[in-house]
């Protein structure tokens, strides 16, 4: 059998496509087996549709027993599998393999059990976000995180991501609110991480499990904690004329020793790129605004609000609005929920970054931003989760332009090296998948790069899951590295270049 | 003392090509923890100090080594903390609470240590100096290697230097005692975790319910006026929390000949553990400790039974592993981690399970 390698990526184009489809027709329905061109085209990308492709077939599973057979097909056959749920995710995670299968989650939909005593829910891969928190509402409970495309995406999908959110800062990402996570092997065993007490023996394999972007173990069943609903909220939006100043007032707020329930921030651009789309009621004459949640009972939101208050003035806010209502409170979020359709509206393309840095950093990083528009012509609106350091740089641009996704992409791969060098990290929540993968060669050093290889080998010996995602080769390093030498310093020495 | 890693990894290198074995070692506060102990000590103690601490960032990066009295004191002067609360149990060091993975009271509520790992350094048994994680919140770049070190109890590194996520100290806090049965102390304890109340731990005991409230001053206030009870005074309050974190209250120290300590982690919504001997139970149910002289299998049987798993935590007979048996698929990927960072068993050998 084909061994997993830290060294070259694997060549899958051996894989026989008539046998492929010979052996695994008796394992599913047949509509539930996709492999005309037409068919398929609907699975040659996920959220980020700069890149596509093709795969041989898509099997869509309804059982675990369907998944696992599928996964001991392809394991034989020495066949690529790519996981999917929703296909929301903005890296290229769920790009298909050309000479592999997806294998898709989306009609395992269903809540197997809720259970608000324990404050947790069974729930199947395909199960949407949203769908969890509605489920559970009749009972005053809710599952905290809430990425923006929550309507849309899935829970398989979010345990592949770590999905974080705007509420994250304070009730934790996907990691701190998963309990259990059952999966398959790529043989098609059937293995559990974690269980419903608050801590399992042995290795913690289901942190792990959670943010490996379908490189370990294919999701079957997730246990979610449910949070109890808190009885009120508020949210300040603070205007600011200088984008310096909000990010200082975003440190200030942690430094009085308060974490919002949220703490996000958009720039000039990004507030006139969504006001005319939800009409929030934004302050478009302010370089910056922050939004700043608080949450909990009716006194302690009104004693936090206060004290937010006074330090957001204390940090030379020009206007400060409190919402009054409900139907503000959420109007006001509406806004920051709409940013990545708003970019949409108002350009061709766009392209979302992710990177995470230290909140220092933040007035650096925007002042770097602006020299980076210069640079590269290209126009880029800011939206970040101020509150977690995490950035959301919306970079505009239109595909139809010759050089422009090149120009685009540079652009990109600058604010995530930048990142690196500020001592953060090129993904906060979205993932590398495709996407980043060359830029995890600027993030790892060739010796942590080949330790990500041996934990993949140790649930995936054949390298067959999700291959060429999230972790890249130390071939493909060098052949990045030889584009990109940095400062006349070679980071990966000891690999042998063509 | 960046020297002092690279001399480190010489002296692993060394052993793993001499095929001597090496037990990590800091305060030695957990030698009690796990199975038998095996191997020359490695005393971490010489890598000491934290080296960079912003409380704006949240977060705080310290070598192995650093005491994490030390490390909470300058914490504690910021108005910051470790809301895990790791017991330590003595002289205990941030790399020996990281290796252990144990939390306190607050773990119901907050999240336990692994939770709040945000980066690490570590040697490999190779004597490799790798990092993974950082020191940002949210990092998704790479499997999340940091999180496995919590609670490997040494097995596959050396912790050399971890980042940490920290809060802010609670603005007010207040204990409550009610009289409750066990099944109604169960019944109440997860009817309340259902609620949107700032419960930050719990205890029962011989029909005593304890419990705490920690946030902004007005929850604290509104939740002790809903929820009753005598309330424990300040004094009073620290002692008790204090010796349920560190295990010097009456339940764990007045050790009885033949009653070694089990840890029983179940679903908070189990029902009675029937078990000869006493019991005390934390984390809103979800943790229940036994001074019981039952066989093994008996307490292992009675806690997979109600979805949980049962560790032998301090005494009994250690011979048959204190550690609850794994599925055999999962102690495949286990025993293949260990062989991916230390493939020649030089680190902790069998600390946690034969064979890793």
């Amino acid at each position: 059998m084909r061994q997993h390698s830290a060294e070259q990526d694997q060549d899958f184009s051996s894989v026989n496509r008539a046998a492929l489809l010979a052996a695994l027709r008796p394992l599913l329905p047949v509509a539930n087996l996709l492999h005309e061109a037409e068919d398929l085209k609907p699975y040659e990308c996920d959220g980020l549709s700069a890149y596509r492709e093709l795969p041989l077939a898509v099997a869509l599973a309804e059982t675990e027993e369907q998944a696992a057979a599928v996964l001991a097909v392809c394991h034989k056959l020495g066949v690529p599998v790519v996981a999917r749920g929703a296909g929301t995710g903005l890296s290229g995670g769920a790009l298909p393999h050309a000479h592999g299968v997806v294998l898709s989650l989306a009609k395992m939909k269903r809540i197997v059990h809720l259970d608000p005593v324990a404050r947790l829910a069974v729930v199947q891969p395909g199960v949407r976000n949203l769908a969890i928190s509605e489920a559970a509402a009749p009972f005053g409970l809710y599952y905290a995180p809430d990425p923006s495309s929550q309507i849309a995406c899935t829970i398989g999908g979010n345990v592949a991501e770590n999905s974080g959110g705007v509420h994250c800062l304070k009730y934790g990402l996907t990691v701190h609110n998963v309990l259990r996570v059952r999966g398959l092997t790529m043989a098609g065993e059937a293995v559990e991480f974690g269980n419903h007490a608050l801590d399992a023996p042995g290795y913690d394999l289901l942190a792990l499990m959670i943010g490996s972007e379908g490189l370990l173990a294919v999701v079957t069943e997730v246990t979610v904690k449910l949070t109890p609903k808190p009885q009120t909220a508020q949210v300040i939006m603070a205007s600011f004329d200088d984008v310096m100043k909000a990010g200082e007032a975003v440190a200030a707020v942690i430094a009085a020793g308060i974490i919002p329930a949220g703490l996000e921030m958009m720039d000039k651009p990004a507030t006139a790129a969504v006001e005319p789309f939800v009409n929030a009621g934004y302050n478009l004459e302010a370089e910056a605004i922050l939004l700043c949640e608080s949450d909990g009972t009716p006194e302690e939101v009104a004693e936090e609000i206060g004290r937010m208050t006074a330090v957001l003035e204390g940090c030379g806010a020009t206007e400060i609005r409190v919402s009054s209502n409900e139907a503000e409170r959420l109007r006001f979020w509406a806004g920051r929920k709409a940013a990545f359709p708003a970019a949409g509206r108002i350009s061709a393309d766009y392209y979302c970054m992710d990177g995470t840095i230290p909140r220092k950093c933040l007035g650096e990083m925007l002042t770097a931003i602006t020299a980076m528009e210069k640079k590269y012509g290209l126009r880029c609106i800011n939206v970040f989760h101020a509150g977690d350091g995490n950035l959301h740089p919306l970079i505009l641009y239109d595909a139809n332009v010759p050089g422009e996704l090149e120009r685009t992409e540079a652009f990109g791969a600058e604010i995530l090296k930048l990142s690196v060098d500020l001592g953060g990290t090129i993904t906060g929540e979205h993932g590398v998948g495709f996407e980043k993968i060359n830029s995890m060669c600027d993030q790892f050093e060739s010796e942590e790069l080949k330790a990500f290889h041996r934990v993949k080998a140790a649930f995936d010996p054949a390298g067959l899951l999700n291959p060429g995602k999230a972790v890249p080769s130390l071939h493909r390093c060098a052949e990045y590295g030889r584009m990109h030498v940095h400062g006349g310093h070679l980071k990966f020495p000891d690999i042998e270049r063509f | 003392m960046e020297t002092l890693l690279t001399d480190w990894a010489e002296q692993i290198r060394a052993a793993g090509a001499t095929g001597r074995k090496l037990r990590l070692s800091g305060g030695g506060s957990k030698d009690f923890y796990g199975n038998a102990l095996a191997g020359e000590v490695f005393d971490t103690r010489g890598y000491a100090g934290i080296l960079d601490y912003e409380p704006t960032e949240l977060v705080v990066t310290a070598r192995c080594g650093t005491p994490l009295a030390a490390l909470e004191k300058t914490l504690a002067e910021q108005g910051q903390f470790l809301a895990f609360e790791p017991p330590h149990f003595g002289a205990a060091t941030l790399g020996g609470a990281v290796a252990a993975g144990l939390s306190g009271p607050r773990r119901a509520a907050v999240g336990s240590l692994r939770d709040f790992v945000l980066g690490i350094k570590i040697i490999d048994g190779e004597g490799r100096i790798l990092s993974f994680g950082g020191q940002v919140m949210k990092n998704v770049a790479g499997y999340d290697v940091s999180r496995l070190l919590a609670g490997s109890l040494g097995t596959l590194g050396l912790i050399a230097e971890v980042s940490l996520k920290v809060l802010p100290l609670p603005v007010a806090e207040a204990s409550l005692r009610f009289e409750l049965p066990e099944d109604k102390a169960l019944e109440a304890m997860n009817r309340w975790a259902g609620q949107p109340l700032p419960i930050s731990a719990t205890c029962w005991q011989g029909n005593v319910l304890t419990l705490r409230l920690s946030g902004a001053a007005a929850a604290v206030s509104s939740a002790r006026q809903t929820l009753g009870g005598e309330e424990l005074t300040e004094t009073e309050a620290q002692a008790f929390w204090l010796g349920l974190r560190e295990q010097t209250a009456d339940f764990f120290a007045d050790s009885e000949p033949g009653d070694p300590l089990w840890r029983l982690s179940l679903p908070s919504v189990a029902g009675h553990v029937e078990l000869p001997g006493r019991q005390l139970m934390e984390w809103g149910g979800s943790l229940r400790w036994w001074r019981t002289g039952a066989e093994a299998g008996q307490v292992r049987a009675v806690a997979e039974k109600l979805g949980g798993t049962a560790s032998l935590f301090r005494g009994g007979d250690k011979s048959e592993g204190v550690f609850h048996p794994l599925a055999p698929v999962n102690l495949a990927i286990q025993r293949r981690l260990k062989q991916a960072f230390d493939p020649k068993g030089v680190f902790n050998p069998g600390r946690m399970y034969s064979g890793l």
